[in-house]
C-alpha cells in the first residue's frame, strides 16, 4: 500500500541526500567532489554549498551553450550525456521522480499546507512550462553568446527559484565575498522566489505546473514509460474523486498518464473502488492495495 | 515484448548518454558543477 506519508519520507531522505555535504555549508563555498559530474533526477542546483551533484536543467543549459565554443575547438561535445541521462530517467519513470525526490516540489507541498483559499492553475499556463523550456533553457543558451563564445545559463539566471533558494540565498549569508556583488539580478530573483512562495500558499505545485522544464521534459515521458498508470475501466465510475484529489488535477480516469501527472499515486488511494494503479516494465498493473485489475487503459 | 517502445527510448538514450561520455562531456560537467554558477545565484 502506497501511502502518502511513505511518499513525504522519500522526499525529505532525497532532498537531505542530493545535498549531504555539510562541511562546505559551514566553510560558505560549494562541495567539489567527483560526483558533481553525475547528474540527479530532479532540479536541485548544483550551486547549492553542500549538492553533491549536478542539476540536469542547469547541466543542459551549459551543454548548449559552450556547442559552439567547444566546435570551434573542434571538441565535439552536444550535452548527449545530460540528453541521454534524461532520457533514460523519462522512459524508465516519467514524472516520478517530481513527486517523489524532488526537494522543491517537497517545499511547495509544504508551503501549500499553510490554511488559505486553494486555487487550481488556468489551463493555459500548464503550457508556458514549455516555452521555459524552449526559449530559456535551449534556444538562448545556444544562439546568445558571449564576449568569450560561450552561452548564459538564462532559466537559472532569469527564473530558477530554486537556485535562488538553495544557492543565492546561503551563498549570500556565508560569503562575504559573493555578498558584495549582488545587484540588481539577485533582487529580480529574490522577487521571483517571493512570488512563487505565495503562489505555492494557494495553489499546489505551482513551479511544477507552469514553469519546470524538467518537469516539462520527463512529462513528456509518462505516456512511453516503463513505469505507468494504469486505469480499471470495468470498475471505474467516473465518480471524479482522484481529480478532486490530485494535486496537480488532473482527469486520471481519462488521461492517467498525463504529461503533467507527477506519479505522487494518491490517486490510487483515495479511489474508492481501487481502480487506479501502476505497472512497471510489463508486469501487471496493481491498484493501492497490491491487487491486479483486469482491463488497463493506455 | 509487449511493451516495445519504452525499451527503444531507454535504449536509445543509454547510447545517446554513452557517446557523451566517451566525448568527456562527464568531465565538462563536472567542471561546470563545480564552479559557482554566478548567474543562478544572482550575479551577472
Amino acid at each position: 500500500m502506497v501511502t502518502q506519508k511513505k511518499r513525504r519520507w522519500f522526499q525529505a531522505v532525497a532532498a537531505v541526500a542530493f545535498n549531504a555535504h555539510i562541511p562546505s555549508f559551514l566553510k560558505g563555498g560549494i562541495y567539489q567532489g567527483p560526483s558533481k559530474g553525475l547528474c540527479v533526477p530532479v532540479l536541485n542546483c548544483y550551486s547549492c554549498p553542500s549538492a553533491l551533484g549536478a542539476c540536469p536543467i542547469g547541466s543542459l543549459q551549459n551543454a548548449l551553450g559552450s556547442v559552439r565554443l567547444n566546435l570551434s575547438l573542434a571538441r565535439y561535445q552536444f550535452g548527449l550525456y545530460v540528453l541521454g541521462f534524461l532520457g533514460v530517467v523519462g522512459s524508465l519513470t516519467g514524472r516520478l521522480s517530481c513527486g517523489w525526490l524532488c526537494p522543491f516540489g517537497l517545499l511547495q507541498e509544504l508551503v501549500h499546507k499553510i490554511p488559505s483559499p486553494k486555487f487550481g492553475v488556468p489551463k493555459f499556463l500548464k503550457y508556458f512550462k514549455y516555452v521555459f523550456l524552449v526559449v530559456l533553457t535551449i534556444l538562448l543558451p545556444l544562439l546568445i553568446l558571449d564576449a568569450f563564445g560561450g552561452g548564459d545559463p538564462w532559466f537559472c539566471k532569469l527564473v530558477c527559484p530554486a537556485g535562488t533558494l538553495e544557492a543565492g540565498i546561503p551563498l549570500a549569508v556565508l560569503n562575504p565575498s559573493i555578498r558584495g556583488q549582488l545587484g540588481a539580478l539577485f533582487a529580480w530573483k529574490m522577487a521571483v522566489l517571493g512570488g512563487f512562495l505565495v503562489w505555492m500558499v494557494f495553489v499546489m505545485r505551482p513551479f511544477c505546473r507552469t514553469t519546470c522544464p524538467l518537469g516539462a521534459i520527463l512529462g513528456l515521458f509518462n505516456k512511453v514509460s516503463l513505469f505507468r498508470m494504469t486505469v480499471d475501466e470495468e470498475t471505474c465510475t467516473l465518480c471524479g474523486k482522484c481529480q478532486q484529489e490530485c494535486p496537480v488535477g488532473i482527469s486520471v480516469y481519462e488521461t492517467p498518464n498525463s504529461p503533467d501527472c507527477i506519479r505522487c499515486l494518491k490517486c490510487e488511494k483515495v479511489c474508492p473502488f481501487g481502480s487506479i494503479g501502476h505497472e512497471f516494465l510489463c508486469g501487471r498493473p496493481r491498484d493501492a492495495a497490491g491487487q491486479a485489475p483486469n482491463e488497463v487503459r493506455p | 515484448m509487449k511493451r516495445r517502445l519504452p525499451l527503444v527510448l531507454l535504449a536509445v538514450a543509454l547510447l545517446l548518454a554513452g557517446l557523451g561520455l566517451a566525448s568527456g562531456e562527464f568531465r565538462s560537467v563536472l567542471e561546470k558543477a563545480r564552479t559557482v554558477c554566478l548567474e543562478c545565484i544572482g550575479i551577472g
